[in-house]
């Protein structure tokens, strides 16, 4: 046969490495495409609104949260919109990407048992759907910042792929540990939903970052300890650009670190992703270890 | 000739549990106890398969033969050992795994192939191909839930067979589909091992084995028993089975054997393993002894299709008795009645018999082709209303065809061929 130089050798053993696993899923980069553009199709084939869905969930939310926050709470944050949304965007790529990833490969069992591919392409696909919807979230940013003349800061937008990559990696590293732990333990799914739910009010998305830091004072990096903290914050000062605003009571409202640097926040970021990168190659690790079973598991 | 798949040592074992948890909260209540029992479906495989052969896997039910092919698919993981598979590798496990029922036929295509390892462009090239192969070119944009399940095994098998695979794997997926599909499939499998492409193939037909490999390997309970020529494999196959089947009779009979005291109340129907036949026997003559005798009998114990062969029963017999019949009855492994007749329906009366002596049944030609083939003897009065002796299937020989043809009997065919010039011409006219 002409071909036989080229012909890649699978090896079929329950000792693979790390890299073998990377190996296997990039040369199955295709079929993640594939599976993320499928399941952006199915979840939008019947209904019709199709993609407006995605840029509706965050209008929604803004609504709620400028009812209850800025009307009942006063919160007095100036442009609300704008700081919410920044932050939901984040939070909502990292928490449906988790999900759908935790449910990936128990939810496509009828492949998982038939066919054999790197299965750790499932949870990755969720990650990569939340991705787009992320992309398609920000459209309403975008209206926002047009609708309100906002002008972002660009030199920290500058970090924004930074702490996009690093939110990606953490999500994708949880993701494929827990999408294997679910085969296990049905129930994680769901307990994930409470937890995520914890975390959510763990992370300054709805109230301001500078309330919690500076009661802490010289302890608020065990706040920023929540990996989540320093990607939102990061996109806050990058977008709603304004550290210490005048509240809507006429007062100077604490909401940033007043004096940090992009470095301050940079620092921070390769943190997240560092631990991302190892939490990843766990993940990968722990799932090559238990991915024979899936099969007879399912 | 380079190994295309390597199997080495590999294992396989299963836990079957009594009862699954598959929650956090029961695996936390049920923490450390959760009762098992283990199931080694593989042990110690050895298996190297070349480039470009085919080979077959035989096995009965649970032998372990599709959880091998899934542990070389990689949808199984050995639990130790390794399998190395060089090239790209397409599993007909089950056609249209991973097809979703929203997205048309075209996208399920495309997703498919993918799942299946196959790069995007090299889908766009073959879209035709598979579309014509499956004879969808008006559904192909339609939703796959719409499609009846002949046309969705269709597309499926469409999406398989295009994959340009260096190895395929094939389970019993042949078994499915009309019999126009299965003839598309096999021409397909026939046309991959002319183009030189690797093929493994599940089967419990010792026909399809003998028509399309070149080698096959014989598992049991496991264990690879045997590894050779298709009519060396089958043989073992077919021996293996009859070890079973007769392990599984000895089991059955021994507590039948313990009770025998409890023979004696005549309305309990002991269920003693013998025929209503044997049971019947008065054994005032005994089949002493009965064998198979061929030509090759001294360096192998099978025939070959076509060779002569004789069966001797001798008997004893204890007074002297009027009107004998020999009984010959013989029967495949599966149990269907191959050939039976008599001393009588022969037109060779034995009449009156006392003592011993020896009743031969000859044949010039067995026109048998392989199988192990089982063989009752039975002595009887000229109505059967008396039964002297009987051995049900007692005895055995075993046929193995050493050629490629297929099916049960042995025709001694000639071959010629007419061509429009030849000398047989006029019968063309």
């Amino acid at each position: 046969m002409s071909k036989a130089e080229s012909k890649p050798t699978r090896v079929i053993s329950n000792r693979t490495t790390v890299r073998q696993r990377v190996v296997e899923i990039w040369r199955y980069r295709e079929l993640l495409v594939g599976l993320v553009r499928k399941e952006l199709k199915v979840k939008y084939k019947n209904s019709a609104l199709g993609f407006l869905w995605s840029m509706l969930n965050p209008a929604l939310y803004l609504a709620v949260f400028y009812v209850v926050f800025q009307l009942v709470l006063k919160n007095g944050i100036p442009t609300f919109a704008i700081y919410l949304l920044s932050g939901l965007l984040v939070w909502n790529l990292f928490s449906t990407g988790l999900a759908g990833a935790t449910g990936s490969v128990v939810g496509n069992a009828a492949i998982v048992k038939k066919v054999s591919f790197p299965r750790e392409i499932l949870a990755l696909a969720s990650v990569g759907a939340s991705l787009v919807h992320f992309f398609l979230q920000a459209c309403v940013l975008l209206l926002a910042l047009v609708g309100f003349r906002y002008t972002p800061s660009p030199t920290f937008m500058l970090l924004v792929p930074v702490a996009l990559v690093a939110l990606l990696l953490l999500a994708a590293a949880l993701g494929i540990m827990l999408a294997a732990v679910n085969v296990y333990a049905r129930d994680t799914q769901h307990l994930l939903e409470l937890v995520l739910l914890a975390w959510f009010w763990m992370t300054p998305v709805v109230y301001q970052y500078r309330l919690v830091a500076d009661r802490l004072q010289e302890n608020a990096w065990l706040y920023r300890l929540n990996p989540i903290t320093p990607i939102v914050l990061t996109f806050q000062r990058a977008i709603y650009n304004q550290t210490e605003p005048i509240g809507n009571d006429g007062n100077r409202l604490a909401i940033l670190p007043a004096d940090a640097g992009l470095t301050w926040y940079l620092f921070q970021l390769l943190a997240v992703a560092g631990a991302s990168l190892v939490l990843l190659a766990l993940a990968l690790k722990l799932f090559g270890r238990v991915e024979g079973n899936f099969a007879e598991e399912l | 000739m380079a190994a295309a798949v390597q199997v080495d040592d590999v294992a396989k074992r299963f836990r079957l549990y009594k009862e699954k948890y598959t929650s956090l909260k029961e695996r936390v209540i049920h923490l450390g106890k959760v009762p098992y029992e283990e199931f080694w479906a593989l042990r110690d495989i050895d298996l190297t398969i070349e480039q470009g052969e085919t080979v077959g896997l035989l096995g009965h039910n649970g032998s372990g033969k599709s959880t091998l092919l899934k542990c070389i698919a990689g949808i199984l993981q050995p639990t130790s050992g390794r399998i190395e598979v060089v090239g790209r590798l397409a599993a007909l496990l089950e056609l249209g795994a991973g097809f979703h029922p929203e997205l048309t036929g075209r996208e399920n295509v495309f997703l498919n192939a993918s799942i299946l390892g196959m790069p995007k462009k090299e889908i766009a090239k073959r879209f035709d191909e598979i579309v014509a192969f499956a004879e969808l070119e008006k559904f192909i944009d339609n939703q796959v839930k719409h499609y009846s399940s002949g046309m969705y095994v269709r597309l499926g098998f469409a999406v398989a067979v295009n994959m340009d695979p260096d190895v395929l794997l094939v389970d019993e997926v042949l078994a499915v589909g009309d019999e126009n599909f299965q003839r598309k499939c096999l021409d397909r499998v026939k046309r991959f091992q002319r183009e030189g492409r690797t093929i493994v193939f599940v089967t419990h037909s010792a026909d399809l084995i003998r028509q399309v490999c070149d080698r096959a390997a014989v598992l049991d309970h496991g264990v690879l028993v045997a590894l050779g020529t298709p009519g060396e494999a089958v043989r073992a196959y077919r021996e293996h089975l009859l070890q079973t089947d007769r392990a599984h009779e000895v089991e059955q009979l021994a507590p039948a054997l313990d009770e025998d005291t409890a023979e004696t109340d005549a309305s309990v129907e002991v269920d003693d393993g013998l025929s209503a036949q044997e049971r019947k026997r008065n054994f005032k003559l005994r089949i002493t002894d009965v064998r198979m005798e061929h030509p090759g009998a001294g360096e192998r114990p099978y025939l070959l299709p076509g060779e002569p062969l004789a069966i001797r029963v001798a008997y004893d017999a204890t007074e002297r008795l009027e009107d004998i019949v020999f009984g010959i009855a013989i029967h495949d492994i599966e149990g269907r009645l191959v050939f039976g007749s008599n001393t009588d329906f022969l037109g060779v009366p034995v009449g009156d018999v006392d003592g011993r002596g020896v009743v031969t049944f000859e044949t010039d030609a067995t026109p048998l082709l392989d199988g192990t083939y089982l063989v009752t003897i039975g002595v009887h009065s000229q109505d059967e209303g008396t039964v002297y002796d009987w051995q049900e299937q007692r005895h055995q020989f075993e046929v193995m065809n050493p050629g490629r043809g297929v099916g049960q009997v042995h025709l001694g065919l000639n071959v010629s061929v007419t061509r429009e010039r030849g000398e047989d011409a006029e019968l063309l006219r």
